[in-house]
């Protein structure tokens, strides 16, 4: 259980974190989900005692993560910059730490095993790929056996067969009755791996729910219809109350209304059909709107970035 | 790839941990690995042993073969105390290996982002520097003791044929063990320096800047006043325990030195104790 209340931290007077309260619960992945910037790393710094907060309190099963004892075996935490001395071996890191919670070797063996890096623990994690760092941060996250996971941006840097491993990994550990929050900035990947979501733009709450929650209430339903006679059935639907714009070729785009009502009225006029599909916006496109008004880099820059395009071509003539 | 989180099944949720604290036995452990397990460690060590001893052979040697020419002054001076020039002429370039591990053993975890990893695993923060602090502390002492006698005993057999002296005369063994003492504290400042600054460059930089230059240079400030702030400088009152006689100009004694040297890089570990708890890492 991983309890924010009223988490808040400035860098000058930059507001990292603003207000933010929210709890994560054990047994379910619980997906931490934001534009670059939003605050995930700084939040997830100020729950495990990295970074202190101006205002507000963060604790890990009821206690300050600092007053814990043993932490490593409470929290196992995997964070977005590398934490690894280059010059040491990944066996020499994760031993120095186990050796700070009274870890045995044998713990220390499994989970080199578990995450794929027996053949090169003995090798300088500086020359590891980003791949295998991540695999070794993980590896450090799970020595102590821990019931709480914190994991910042765990897929970034893996290929298709680590991601679809951490995704399984996670939902695993989860399904072990632990707390586990995973930080992302990727809708897609979440949607498919978290079972809760806790979405921040600039710092401040936007959504808590349920991940199938966010998806019915954030991405709009459309039907997409196909007729030889697309005008007539427009008319048709409009006049029931939905709304249906044609994109050409026959094809309507109908929104406010089901796709089996309008299949229902096409046959009461007797309307041929050539296709009829309800549709779903895009998730990701929808995780972009919501957050847009606080999207910290990139979108604001893009707009007058067009209009100054021309600029040097033409100073240069 | 089997078992999840490989040996429990179902985690206990609740707080109760184990019941005892973090020992500071296994921070001290696991400070010795991440010594042992870097090649920064080696290489300096190797550079402090090979340089302090080489320049002991060196410049005992040069002196010894140069005798007669020798200016009577200087022969009168090494005469008087043959034990601080024979560990001088080592350390003087032999501290500069510990100066650079000392702040890297510290400032290396921030530039690889360790520091992180250490302080999510001893989040209380302090016993973590304390460890670190006692575990260099410790490696830089027992390897400087040996690294002076040997040094001694090189010196000692060049310099009989013209300045007889012994581990038995007056003050000679508590300055060749001094010689040890003072490259462990030295080793302590540095890795106070580095923890503060907390980057390696700079550490570096500052700590051999001070030591090597800044240090000396106060010698040429004008009179008492000078005089005094050069006699309580930190590397320079601690060396004052690597010689066997107190020289005429010496406001302080070996052991006053070293106390001195004690009360500086305490302080500078009380800073960086307290800018550890404080900043953000």
């Amino acid at each position: 259980m991983i309890e924010a209340e009223n988490l808040t931290k400035r860098y000058g007077d930059k507001t990292a974190v603003d207000d933010l309260s929210f709890t994560v619960v054990p047994g379910r992945v619980t997906g931490f989900l934001g534009p670059n910037g939003a605050g995930k790393s700084t939040t997830m710094r100020l729950l495990l005692g990295l970074d202190r907060p101006h205002r507000g309190d963060a604790r890990i099963n009821g206690v300050h993560y600092r007053d814990l004892p043993e932490p490593m075996r409470v929290v196992g935490a995997l964070l977005e910059a590398r934490a690894v001395h280059t010059g040491r071996s990944a066996y020499n890191h994760l031993l120095c730490l186990a050796q700070t919670q009274g870890i045995g070797r044998k713990r220390l063996d499994e989970v080199i095993e578990l995450v794929g890096l027996t053949g090169v623990a003995r090798k300088r994690a500086g020359g590891f790929s980003l791949g295998m760092g991540q695999r070794l941060g993980i590896a450090a996250a799970l020595l102590g056996d821990p019931a709480v996971l914190i994991l910042d941006e765990p897929v970034n840097g893996l290929d298709p067969e680590g991601i679809v491993w951490i995704r399984t990994l996670m939902q695993r550990l989860a399904a072990e009755g632990r707390t586990v929050f995973v930080s992302s900035h990727l809708m897609n990947e979440m949607a498919v791996t978290a079972d809760h979501l806790i979405v921040i733009g600039r710092g401040r709450l936007i959504a808590d729910c349920s991940t199938e929650e966010f998806i019915e209430r954030s991405t709009e339903k459309t039907v997409a219809v196909r007729s030889p006679d697309a005008e007539r059935l427009a008319g048709i639907v409009a006049a029931e109350g939905g709304k249906a714009d044609p994109s050409g070729d026959g094809l309507l785009t109908v929104t406010h209304m089901e796709a089996a009502r309008v299949g229902e009225l096409a046959a009461a006029e007797g309307i041929v059909l050539h296709e009829l599909t309800p549709r779903r916006g895009s998730l990701e496109q929808a995780f972009m709107e919501l957050t847009r008004e606080s999207v910290e880099y990139g979108r604001t820059e893009a707009p007058a970035a067009e209009p100054a395009a021309p600029a040097p071509e033409g100073g240069s003539r | 790839m089997t078992t999840a989180a490989g040996t429990t099944g179902t985690p206990a949720a609740a707080p109760a941990a184990p019941p005892h604290r973090t020992g500071f036995l296994r921070l001290v452990r696991a400070e010795w690995t991440k010594i042992r397990s870097v090649r920064s460690t080696f290489w300096s060590l190797i550079a402090m042993v090979v340089v302090d001893l080489g320049f002991t052979a060196l410049a005992v040697g040069l002196t010894v073969a140069q005798w007669d020419d020798t200016d009577p002054g200087d022969r009168a001076a090494i005469a008087a105390d043959p034990t601080s020039m024979i560990l001088g002429s080592g350390f003087f370039l032999g501290q500069l290996a510990i100066c650079v591990l000392g702040v890297l053993v510290i400032a290396s975890e921030y530039s690889t982002g360790m520091i992180r990893a250490s302080l999510l695993a001893v989040p209380r923060r302090l016993p973590m520097l304390w460890a670190k602090a006692l575990v260099f502390g410790t490696l830089v002492l027992v390897l400087g003791v040996a690294v002076s006698f040997v040094s001694f005993f090189i010196g000692e057999a060049f310099l009989d044929s013209k300045v007889p002296v012994s581990i038995g005369d007056p003050g000679v063994l508590r300055a060749v063990i001094g010689g040890g003492l003072y490259l462990a504290m030295l080793g302590l400042f540095a890795m106070a320096v580095g923890a503060i600054l907390r980057h390696p460059a700079g550490g570096i930089t500052g700590v051999i800047g001070f030591v090597l230059v800044l240090a000396p240079l106060t010698q040429l400030l004008p009179g008492s006043f000078g005089d005094h702030v050069h006699a309580y400088l930190p590397s320079e009152a601690g060396h004052l325990i690597a010689q066997a006689h107190q020289a005429d100009g010496d406001l302080l004694s070996p052991w006053q030195g070293y106390g001195v040297f004690a009360l500086w890089t305490a302080l500078l570990l009380g800073i960086a104790a307290f800018l550890l708890k404080r900043r953000d890492a």
